[in-house]
């Protein structure tokens, strides 16, 4: 069985896995880091987007032995303690959320647009959200946060 | 101190939680020394299953058992009910066939449930699955309600595929309203099939203790209780004492998680036979396949008026796609959560309305968000809007011109319901200065400068939730009860926890019941825990469906409260030596009336704990329990009015403008409520111009079976929204609160289509409004001008 | 998913040997349509290669006038490559609407062309701009290089390296998205450059392919006012429930103008 080693969160873990062991898997079982969900089987919903070395991805359509050495960020590892990042901040304090299964997801895409748009338009916003299906908020919500976020310099 | 925090937008206590990836779903939870199950399904739409081998699905690695519908015979596991029972025309029940959790024979639909194979890991019972040898004898199978009854038969005892032929209402008065009709506008029109899709895929994971002889089932439940009734009651014979059911954390609903499915009564059955915990989590795709559908009807429609557009009578004539088996509350979607909405916001008089419900083989429909509603409010703002353009009239005048008035309520209606409050135009009015419907005409001429067609269309919708009375409804056919139980219990040191039947999923229930205890008990909300989902520890409930949490389930916790303070003035009243006719509470203090002398919440708490200093005639302990039957439905009510932009050459739909206004009576939080606004729209934007739910006619298979073909609205697809409020307090319970969650989906569906056809200058066109769809119309309508 | 092998070379010759000496080796470039296809348990390869670690396949730079893209380059870093943005604008804004940003940020160009699928826009993009593909044995013509639905000119274990794409006069891409799927319904890549128009359409039939009368049209002018319409017969292109060929071809050249608007704007 392949053995493989990434830091997830800030820490080192090796494991072994299966060559077949989805990223998702491999978080949620292997590490017990429930957050990161899978909710369709065609890399579509996107409430399993984590960051790879920096960029989102859709960890459901990335096998674990792809993040080999690669520092990989979860929902789990984005508040500092008990202090919200910025984008979690905004998700709350503009209802951008319901049930919160695709949530973290939808948090962690959220941060990587503004890593790479510090100031994008309501058009930019939901064209990026391509990749995250919400079925509760209808996005308005999401939307207004992540301005929100971004007018208070989250990125 | 109380917060005085009803009526304010707070941010939700659960979204913590949920932000920092510390949500708990059924799926997040493992046991130990568990087993995955993995369903083998139907790969047929109809056909006898003629022989089933195991063999080597259990000699593949990890499996530890297959079992087959003819396994849980012995053991006495029924059929999978249906709560609701229709009486028909003649007087007869509907036709109810055997459902059970794993086909006994025969498979009705693609996705049906052959066997389950249980594996030590997900892949291998995923291996195990692949290598069982099923035997078909395929049957012609038809999955279109219209061609149901001159169908291949799905079950003996059904004949012509008919469920119920049911009618609401008195044909020859009807008829004669008609008679005299000045002007009748006709329509057909269907309701497409929709696939709910909760974010969360159904999950199960069910234990058996054999040294209690009990069982845990964590499921992916709107109503853990109701799904514990019908597991013990109807399927497994489980003792209810013997069964506890918990639903954690549940990624939304929307309907589809109302019910008992076969996986989790499968998970519940296999836990014991093989003495180890069981779990199973649908794919996306097993969702598409196996979930409860929505809607689904072909309808046709005839409105009568006479000169003055006044509308004198309606005629509607349904059929409704049960799919292959009644889930268990389908049959009550197309009848009484349907035909009695028909009358809408207008004073038709008189009205009647057909119903056949047929089984096809399709998976099974249920309610889904709106269930029934968004059926009738299709219809009716559809025909009216035809029958405006037919008049020559002004929308928005010909609606004004029949509704209901303000001083007419509480009002009867033709088709059984009494509304009781509501203010229609007032909220039609709002939302035209919104939109500024004046200045659509030169908003349209721009358009057309630019190449676009612009249109714009209204939905003033009604909707009856938190449906109720128990002692109606069970008149009706329900097999159940419609009210809901609270349990306000303090802790010695002044803390609250709340056990509510109303199960959340979404909702923010943690925060709109925590502001409501707070303020009404004058507890600070950080001393209040909302504890729901769990029928351990939560007294019978019925949980979350229908737009009922906040009108039903807060009712019933504003009732315990009740309870709680008047046990509180009899506490109070000895500790302060005064007559209990004396004691005011307010604010969290209990006074003597004209007095600085008082004691506060915690003080009384704790003296009910510790009563070393007690009345003698009263019980120590504050914990009361309240359950609440509605005396009626709530009605809310509004107008929504979409405005698009239609691209001619591709036939792109774009919405560019969208206000609703609603009536819900009270708000406890505006935040969450124009939230559950935003969603709902959403859905029902999905609806009108997106989603379907396709079979193939003739092999029917689901060719929607995945985010690939069936279209889930995206942020790219919906503008932002503009919600507006207008007020008239429920007059039944004691919040004045109506229901919310559902008013989007069953508004905007017709807005929606409203709008599109008054771009094209066309009279109708069927959902979804797909760019081919609309496109065709566009060359049609260009050359027909 | 089915078990498997796993290989992660460091070089390309290890990466082409671990394919030769493997039973039934699937090559994975960025998964995006290979892992979702495994998930399904649609294919059952007995070993994956990995492209990722070989350096040498990622990057863009500018060579002899043509812009070349490495074969493991996703389409985020093309999509936002400022060479690719400045020599082909047409190429980055075609990158930026595939798929979605996650995807974007996984999906390389060699695993797209070598799946060709017949909805993908990078074949469009190839073949409408006269792409020249390079792979580990030799160099294809983009017109050699598609050869039907999910059909490539390469032979077994053949990788490819890297894209080179000349700078066109001006070129455009038009894309009608699947509103489901978000694959094209009809993609279209208009392009003038030295050697005369370029169009190049996807999603419309069962593989791309470049629509001679529009090509023609466009010669006597390149403005879309001389766009009258598909060549494409409706019979020769698809037809599902999302769109019939009727409809896919009157959007051929509906998208065909627009991309022409758009690379004259």
């Amino acid at each position: 069985m392949p053995s493989v080693s990434m830091t997830v969160n800030g820490r080192t873990v090796s494991k072994e896995v299966e060559g077949r062991t989805l990223l998702t898997q491999f978080l949620r079982e292997k590490l017990n880091l429930t957050g990161t969900h899978v909710g369709c089987d065609t890399s579509q919903c996107g409430a399993c987007v984590v960051h790879v070395n920096g960029q989102s991805v859709k960890a459901c359509t990335m096998l674990a032995v792809q993040a080999e050495g690669a520092e990989v960020t979860t929902i789990e590892g984005l508040a500092k303690g008990d202090a919200l990042h910025p984008m979690q901040e905004a998700f709350r304090e503009h209802h951008g959320l319901q049930c919160g299964f695709c949530t973290p997801g939808m948090v962690m895409s959220a941060v990587d647009l503004l890593q790479k748009n510090a100031n994008p338009s309501e058009t930019e916003i939901r064209e990026w959200l391509e990749g995250n299906i919400c079925r509760c908020t209808g996005y308005h919500n999401i939307v207004n946060a992540i301005q929100h976020a971004a007018k208070a310099g989250a990125a | 101190m109380p917060d005085g925090s009803v009526g304010q937008p707070v941010t939700r206590r659960e979204d913590k939680r949920f932000l920092t990836g510390k949500g708990r779903y059924v799926d997040d939870l493992h046991r130990t020394g568990e087993l995955a199950a993995v369903f083998v399904r139907s790969p047929h739409a109809h056909a006898n299953v003629t022989s089933i081998n195991i063999d080597a699905a259990m000699a593949s690695p990890g499996v530890i058992a297959v079992f087959t519908g003819a396994d849980m015979e012995p053991d006495g596991i029924g059929s999978l009910p249906c709560g609701w029972v229709v009486t028909d025309r003649h007087g007869e029940p509907h036709k109810n066939p055997a459902h059970f959790p794993l086909v006994r024979g025969k498979v009705n639909y693609v996705g049906d449930h052959v066997a389950v194979v249980l594996a030590e890991t997900p892949e291998q019972a995923r291996d195990g699955a692949d290598l069982v040898e099923v035997d078909y004898e395929e049957l012609p199978a038809n999955v279109e309600p219209a061609k149901a009854m001159t169908a291949p038969l799905l079950h003996e005892d059904a004949p012509d595929n008919l469920c119920y032929d049911w009618v609401l209402g008195d044909e020859a008065v009807v008829e004669e309203a008609f008679s005299k009709a000045h002007h009748i506008t006709k329509l057909d029109l269907v309701n497409n099939r929709l696939i709910p899709n909760a974010m969360e895929p159904r999950a199960a994971v069910a234990e058996y203790d054999s040294g209690t002889d009990s069982y845990t089932l964590w499921s992916t439940s709107q109503n853990p209780h109701v799904l514990r009734l019908i597991l013990s009651a109807f399927v497994t014979g489980i003792p209810e004492s013997k069964l506890r059911v918990i639903a954690p954390d549940v990624g939304g609903g929307f309907g589809s998680k109302i019910y008992c499915y076969a996986e989790e009564t499968v998970c519940l059955w296999a836990t014991k036979k093989v003495g180890r915990p069981v779990r199973w989590t649908a794919e996306r795709s097993e969702s598409f396949l196996a979930d409860a559908h929505g809607r689904d009807h072909v309808t046709h429609a005839e409105l009568a008026m006479n000169e003055q557009g006044e509308f004198l009578g309606l005629k509607v004539d349904t059929t409704a796609n049960m799919g292959a088996y009644l889930s268990n509350f389908a049959s009550c979607i197309p009848t009484y959560l349907y035909a009695t909405l028909l009358a809408g916001q207008y004073r038709t008089p008189v009205i009647v309305c057909n119903v056949k419900a047929v089984f096809t083989n399709t998976a099974p429909v249920d309610a889904y968000r709106g269930a029934g509603r968004p059926e009738a409010t299709y219809l009716l703002e559809r025909i009216v809007e035809v029958a405006a353009r037919e008049l020559n009239m002004d929308p928005a005048e010909l609606r004004k011109r029949n509704f209901i008035q303000p001083d007419q309520f509480p009002y009867e209606t033709p088709v059984a319901l009494t509304y009781d409050i509501g203010d229609y135009e007032a909220s039609l009015n709002a939302a035209m200065e919104m939109i500024d419907y004046a200045g659509f005409p030169a908003r349209k001429a721009e358009s057309e400068k630019n190449g676009k067609l612009r249109g714009i269309g209204f939905s003033a919708y009604i909707e009856a939730c938190g449906i109720a009375p128990s002692s109606v409804v069970g008149s009706l056919g329900a097999g159940v009860g419609l009210w809901e139980s609270a349990q306000v219990r303090f802790n010695a040191t002044g803390t609250i926890s709340v056990l509510t039947g109303s199960h959340a999923h979404g909702q923010g229930h943690e925060t709109t019941f925590a502001q409501v205890v707070s303020d009404t008990l004058g507890v600070p909300m950080e001393n209040i825990e909302i504890v729901h989902g769990d029928t351990g520890q939560i007294p019978m409930a019925m949980g979350t469906y229908g737009s009922r949490s906040l009108a039903v389930g807060g009712s019933a916790i504003m009732r315990a409260c009740g309870k709680i303070i008047e046990k509180g003035k009899k506490i109070a009243a000895h500790l302060l030596e005064a007559s209990v006719d004396d004691i005011e509470f307010k604010d969290g203090n209990f006074t003597v009336t004209g007095t600085d002398k008082s004691k506060s919440m915690a003080e009384i708490a704790f003296t009910a704990y510790v009563p070393h200093n007690y009345p003698a005639d009263l019980e120590p302990g504050l914990d009361e329990t309240a359950f609440y039957d509605p005396l009626n439905f709530t009605y809310p009510a509004g107008t929504h009015i979409a405005e698009v932009e239609v691209d001619p050459e591709t036939g792109v739909t774009t919405i560019v403008d969208w206000v609703a206004v609603d009536d819900f009576g009270k708000i406890i939080n505006p935040l969450i409520v124009e939230g559950q606004v935003h969603g709902g729209i959403a859905q029902g934007v999905g609806q009108a111009l997106l989603e379907h739910g396709v079979y193939d006619p003739e092999s029917g298979q689901l060719l929607t079976g995945s985010y690939m073909d069936y279209c889930m609205p995206r942020a790219d697809d919906l503008p932002s929204f503009r919600v507006g409020m207008t007020e008239t307090a429920c007059t039944h319970n004691p919040l004045g609160v109506k229901g919310c969650g559902e008013a989007g989906a069953i508004a905007s569906p017709p807005a929606i289509i409203n709008a599109i056809t008054d771009a094209l200058g066309i009279m109708h066109m069927e959902m979804p409004a797909t760019p081919e769809k609309v496109w065709r119309l566009a060359q049609d309508a260009k050359k027909s001008a | 998913m089915y078990d498997f092998g796993y290989h992660r070379p460091a070089t390309l010759a290890d990466a082409a040997a671990a394919v030769d000496g493997a039973e039934d080796a699937k090559i994975v470039a960025g998964g995006m349509t290979l892992i979702p296809t495994l998930k399904q348990r649609l294919a059952q390869p007995s070993d994956l290669v990995d492209l990722g670690s070989i350096a040498d396949l990622r990057g863009i730079s500018e060579k002899d006038g043509a812009v070349v893209i490495g074969a493991m380059t996703t389409h985020g870093e093309v999509a936002s490559s400022d060479l690719v943005k400045s020599k082909i604008p047409a190429l980055a804004a075609l990158a930026e609407g595939i798929g979605d940003p996650q995807v974007r940020n996984r999906g390389t160009i060699g695993g797209s062309i070598a799946n060709n699928d017949p909805a993908a826009d990078y074949p469009a993009g190839c073949l409408g701009l006269g792409a020249t593909i390079h792979t580990n044995k030799r160099e294809i013509a983009a017109d050699d290089f598609f050869t039907g639905m999910f059909e490539t000119a390469l032979e077994e274990g053949e990788i490819v390296t890297s894209v080179a794409f000349p700078v066109p006069e001006k070129a455009a891409y038009a894309k009608f998205p699947n509103p489901a799927s978000r694959y094209a319904i009809v993609g279209v890549m208009v392009a003038q450059t030295g050697g005369g128009v370029r169009v190049a359409v996807t999603g419309a039939g069962p593989g791309v392919f470049r629509d001679a009368t529009i090509e023609g049209a466009l010669a006597g002018g390149f403005s879309s006012d001389q766009v009258t319409g598909s060549g494409a017969s409706a019979d020769s292109l698809n037809s599902d429930m999302h769109a019939s060929a009727e409809y896919r071809q009157h959007l051929i050249g509906v998208m065909a103008k627009r991309a022409v608007d758009a690379a004259n704007a």
